[in-house]
């Protein structure tokens, strides 16, 4: 399966210019001269005698959408921790780029190499308000004199308007996070992964509560996200999977911490012994 | 310094409070003791020392109310910076002492020592002592708390381990060979900065001082907590793990926050002991931080204002019960612990806003 | 005719006067007049055959004549010419007659003169008395008179004890009349024999074996044998080491035992439910005054007091551990900190009770007299009873609680909530009662370890504060959550405390293993054996 990358990021032209902001820092150190993103190879870990993660192979592209789906205990999460840095593996590789080894850095070395993620349950800071969820979240230095000394820029403060509008929460800008909806807090935890401009996006089921109407807009702004940012998400609902990965997007199905299949949808589906382990035909 | 009171109409108070006091009590101090409104010495001294236990208290409230750490380890930088203030007073004592040694403290004649040890140097200069009353806890602290926040040590072990660490302070500076008095402390001091301590122009000099420091203090603390760098304090709080995967180093900021507020309870310390006129290793005892601790809780965690108003309210009702019921007051004082954690988790502060909305 | 009469307010002396009396029989009556006429009677030379025939017809009496002559205290009445016991022979001192244990004033001091002896007797005295005992019928007396005979060269005397040797069954008095010919025989020309000797001294453990090799070190550098003395020296110094270090690791562990009881309460509490308890040194302090009530209430059976004290102990602190689940802790759920300061409150409160209603000083528990005592295991090294008592006490207790654990159902339900708070609840576990029980276990437990402590420190308003930062480093360094951890850390803990102790002094050593801990838990801030998995990162 051949896919020009290149192209496939200018079929977006038109999104690319609404969301101009949402370009992704770029970090000097990154080697994507290979056009992969992500190498996962060999990466196994276990618990207590119990394999979660079984000599995983896996590679995100620049700039792809990937859906990752599998049953539960199938090692999502798991994968999802080792990337960010808050599991060691027991051994494997995992490199941002050419480059960056991540199994080196700890978790807010990642984030800040560039590489973002938003839970599964919603996690904002309930007790900091809409507008300060933003703003922590905000690519900047996180050091903590400059923080002590830091000013909202107007570019910041357009930035920040922008996410506002873009997750309509303009409303809700001083309330307490604590205060909002379960959906409000989807949104918000979306919005803050967007302000830190990552090159990597890590979605943990991004629609678990919502309604339908808000899941067809996050697969817009999920797709739209692809091409400047690669995006893995990890998904149960099928139908959002199958909305999300259309036009031939590659989906890897997860059983038992590691790849079992890998394809489009239609490929997937088709597929005998992801059937059997997955759809429990 | 306005702008940092903005959204604070606690702060606002406080502070307007705290210059109007540094104004009228000289003046009330300087009427007629028949006067009804004659403010007694002793009663500024008991004011004085009031205020530095308030900035205590919100050294711990930066710690405890905004960076969530429950430390029960602060009652030891209190007593650090309160002991690097009692060797400057030593040495100021010079020959008055009773042994008459111009260069020995009392204690170390009574021990037969033939030197001053070398940590003993320097402190007949005050600018050194309170360079070490704000450095020595915040050496400590810094230290503690790289190894600490390094190994993410958190939660009640945190807080478990910060008791130990004022406990073996104790148990060390109970013994003599550590050259600090042992049990009795240092003490018999005369004068600070060749003002007698007796007389009542130094004390309210002391009184003028703390409440300053707390000023400042405040406003530090307010400045810190109204930055962003404040909120990313909140973060830490309220979903550590969340801030790390922001790209927030958070023992970085834990140990900004630790240190900074540990330098404060340090110079809190400084300015209680001339006051108190005695520091000995009972001040590092366990039963001290955790006090502190309720100061905060009972007027209000995060706040700032509500634990100096905890922190006043509690020791005025100390120095009264202690005199008037003592038996009563460990049960007034335990009491306290169990009704404000559940019943009144905001504080007092807390109800009062809650009247205010209602 | 003769007669015993008992005295109130007998003076020390009296005793052996006593015995000798004691021993006077009917037919041994005329006797004991024969032998005292004579002995009045006699000048130095016949003294030496006088006493020898006595000796041979009652060893006892003989002996106690002798050591009354050796101590100068035998006096004749010149007129009576009857034997007097006088220790004091100035006018209004007390004589007592020997023939019939009759006290008399001396009113007149010319009346009573000295049995004297010389130089020759008085060796030969020695030499009787000593044999006497080495013929005793008791084990321990021979091994005493040996004992005291260490350093006597005497060849006559060294014979008897050889031969002595030769009938000897009993292997522990063997071994002390061995000790006494092995030290004399260091003196000996033949160096044979002298090499026989340092090798017995050599095996011996008692101080005096040491003291006589190097004194013979000392005397005789030059000799062929001060290699191999020197080497037994060495060893017998290897074993004084090693018995030292034996007691240290027994006083460490019954301290470590002190630790483990004082944290096991809390390894339950903090450890499996993870409320964080700091009234668990209060509990402790209860169950140490419960001990003293018992005591209150039975003063008459001291030594069944504490048998009755420990299930009191564990319900009046359990039922106080259940009072404040139920009152404070179950509100507190799932808030650490404020489950922190609300317990503390909580300890405040106790010890101000107790205060109010004891007192604020200090109470002083009884121990029994089955506790007390010494269990001697060789010359170097003895074992106190007590502390024998605690590390047997604590493993029990640790046995018991962990059977309970892993093996009742109420353990099982534990470990259900702990694990998985909602899972148990909805297969029919009552996590409330379970909560309380196990708190209420757990404070129980507190309260035997009180009862314990009440027999090693002060019983007083303060004595749980003084445990329970101590109880909480021993949970934490031996990971929370697991009893076996506890074990280990306590007992690690406590010996570690006690190597430490005599080149540091017990309170650096203390603040030592303070800072050992600390940074301990920096670096593996799961203690030593930390619960894994997934579900414990979290």
């Amino acid at each position: 399966m051949e896919i020009d990358f290149e192209n496939e990021a200018k079929n977006y032209p038109e999104r690319g210019q609404v969301f101009d902001f949402l370009t992704p820092e770029q970090n000097p150190a990154l080697n994507v001269d290979k056009s992969v993103l992500l190498y996962i190879e060999s990466l196994s870990v276990s618990f207590d005698g119990f394999k979660a993660i079984n000599d995983l192979n896996l590679y995100i592209r620049d700039g792809e959408l990937r859906c990752i789906i599998g049953p539960n205990g199938a090692g999502k999460t798991t994968m999802m921790d080792i990337i960010t840095g808050k599991t060691k593996p027991d051994s494997g590789l995992a490199y941002f780029g050419q480059t960056i080894n991540l199994l080196e850095m700890d978790e807010p070395a990642i984030a800040q190499a560039g590489i973002g993620r938003k839970f599964q349950k919603p996690t904002v800071f309930e007790n900091l308000s809409v507008w300060e969820n933003l703003e922590l979240a905000m690519a900047q230095s996180r050091d903590f004199l400059s923080l002590l000394r830091a000013k909202m820029s107007v570019e910041q403060m357009m930035e920040m308007s922008e996410i506002l509008a873009l997750i309509g929460l303009e409303e809700q800008i001083d309330k307490p996070s604590g205060a909002l909806s379960h959906g409000q807090k989807q949104w918000l935890e979306i919005g803050a992964l967007l302000m830190q401009k990552p090159r990597l996006l890590l979605v943990d089921e991004p629609v678990a509560g919502m309604t339908h109407q808000e899941m067809d807009k996050t697969a817009e702004l999920l797709r739209s996200l692809a091409g400047r940012h690669s995006v893995v998400v990890v998904e149960h609902d099928m139908e959002f999977v199958r909305n999300l990965s259309e036009g031939g997007k590659t989906v890897s199905v997860l059983h038992q911490g590691s790849v079992l299949a890998e394809g489009t949808m239609a490929q997937i589906q088709d597929d005998e012994r992801v059937k059997q382990v997955y759809l429990g035909e | 310094m306005i702008r940092l009171l903005d959204q604070d109409r606690g702060g606002k108070w406080l502070i307007g409070s705290l210059l109007l006091a540094i104004v009228l009590v000289p003046i009330l101090n300087s009427l007629p003791e028949s006067s009804s409104l004659h403010i007694p010495t002793y009663s500024i001294s008991l004011l004085g020392k009031y205020l530095t236990l308030a900035l205590l208290a919100v050294a711990v409230d930066l710690v405890w109310g905004y960076l969530g750490i429950l430390t029960l380890g602060h009652a030891a930088f209190f007593a650090l910076g309160g002991y690097a203030m009692g060797m400057y007073l030593m040495r100021q004592i010079g020959d008055r002492g009773v042994y008459g040694n111009p260069d020995l403290p009392d204690f170390m004649v009574f021990l037969n020592w033939q030197e001053l040890p070398w940590f003993w140097h320097g402190f007949d200069q005050f600018w050194l002592a309170v360079i070490m009353v704000m450095l020595v806890p915040g050496i400590l602290a810094f230290v503690f708390g790289f190894l600490a926040f390094r190994s993410r040590v958190s939660g009640v072990y945190l807080s478990i381990i910060t008791q130990a660490m004022t406990f073996a302070l104790m148990l060390a500076f109970y013994r003599n060979e550590m050259g600090f008095g042992g049990n009795n402390g240092l003490t018999d001091f005369k004068d600070i900065l060749g003002f007698s301590l007796q007389s009542d122009q130094t004390k309210i000099g002391l009184f003028i001082a703390s409440a300053i420091a707390l000023i400042l203090g405040y406003l530090l603390c307010r400045a810190i907590t109204t930055s962003r760098a404040g909120r990313a304090v909140v973060a830490v709080r309220d979903g550590e793990s969340r801030a790390r995967f922001m790209g927030y180093r958070v023992e970085n900021i834990k140990l900004w926050v630790f240190t900074f507020s540990a330098v404060l309870a340090g110079v809190a310390g400084a300015l209680y002991v001339p006051q108190v006129g005695i520091i000995n290793p009972n001040e590092f005892s366990p039963i001290n931080s955790i006090e502190v601790v309720v100061w905060v809780a009972v007027g209000g965690r995060a706040t700032l204002y509500g634990a100096v108003l905890g922190a006043i309210l509690i020791n005025y009702a100390k120095s009264y019960f202690t005199v008037e019921l003592p038996d009563i007051w460990l049960f007034a004082l335990g009491g306290l612990f169990v009704l404000v954690t559940l019943l009144l988790p905001r504080g007092v502060t807390g109800l009062l806003k809650r009247k205010e909305v209602e | 005719m003769l007669y015993l009469r008992l005295k109130k307010g007998l003076y020390l002396g009296m005793g052996c006067l006593l015995m000798l009396l004691a021993s006077l029989t009917q037919a041994g009556e005329a006797e004991f007049i024969a032998h005292e006429q004579a002995l009045i009677k006699a000048k130095f030379e016949q003294k030496e055959q006088i006493m020898a025939a006595w000796y041979a017809a009652d060893t006892q009496q003989a002996v106690e004549l002798m050591e009354m002559m050796l101590a100068s205290q035998l006096y004749y009445h010149k007129k009576e010419k009857r034997l007097y016991k006088v220790i004091d022979a100035s006018k209004g001192a007390v004589a007592d007659r020997l023939s019939d244990g009759e006290s008399v004033t001396i009113t007149k001091k010319r009346d009573f003169k000295r049995v004297s002896i010389n130089n020759y007797l008085r060796t030969l005295f020695r030499q009787y008395i000593a044999k006497a005992g080495l013929t005793a019928a008791e084990p321990e007396q021979r091994i005493a008179a040996a004992e005291a005979m260490v350093g006597n060269t005497d060849p006559d005397l060294m014979a008897t004890v050889a031969g002595l040797r030769a009938q000897e069954t009993n292997a522990d008095v063997q071994s002390a009349f061995d000790l006494v010919l092995a030290v004399a025989n260091l003196q000996s020309a033949d160096a044979s024999q002298q090499q026989a000797a340092i090798e017995t001294l050599g095996d011996s453990l008692q101080p005096a074996a040491l003291n006589a090799l190097k004194q013979f070190l000392a005397s005789n550098p030059e000799s062929d044998l001060a290699p191999i003395a020197s080497k037994a020296v060495d060893s017998i110094n290897g074993k004084i080491d090693f018995y030292n270090g034996v007691e240290t690791l027994y006083f460490g562990l019954s301290l470590g035992s002190v630790l483990v009881l004082a944290g096991i309460g809390l390894a339950i509490t903090f450890g499996v439910m993870g409320v964080i308890n700091m009234a668990h040194g209060e509990l402790i302090m209860i169950g140490a005054y419960t001990t003293y009530v018992i005591q209150l209430l039975m003063p008459n059976h001291i030594g069944w007091s504490l048998l009755v004290a420990v299930p009191a102990a564990f319900v009046v602190s359990g039922l106080v551990g259940i009072l404040l689940e139920r009152g404070v802790i179950r509100f507190l759920y799932g808030r650490p900190l404020e489950t922190l300061l609300a317990t503390f409150g909580i300890s405040l409160i106790l010890q101000q009770a107790v205060r109010s209603i004891f007192s604020p000083l200090n109470r002083s528990v009884e121990t029994p007299s089955w506790m007390s005592g010494l269990i001697e295991i060789n010359p170097l090294l003895s074992l106190t009873q007590s502390r024998m008592y605690i590390i047997a006490f604590c493993l029990l207790i640790f046995f018991l609680l962990l059977a309970i654990m892993k093996r009742t159902r109420l353990g099982l339900q534990v470990r259900a909530v702990s694990q998985n708070r909602n899972m148990a609840r909805a297969m029919g576990v009552r996590s409330e009662w379970v909560d309380a029980l196990t708190f209420g276990l757990g404070s129980g437990v507190a309260g035997i370890a009180g009862v314990a402590l009440s027999q090693l420190t002060n019983v007083g308003p303060n004595m749980g504060q003084a445990y329970i930062i101590d109880s909480f480093m021993v949970v934490v360094f031996g990971g929370v959550g697991n009893l076996w951890g506890t074990l280990v850390a306590g007992l690690s803990l406590g010996v570690a405390n006690k190597l430490l102790e005599p080149w540091a002094g017990a309170v650096l050593a203390k603040i030592l293993v303070l800072i050992f801990i600390i940074l301990f838990i920096q670096k593996r801030p799961r203690g030593l054996f930390p619960q894994r998995g997934r579900a414990a990162e979290d």
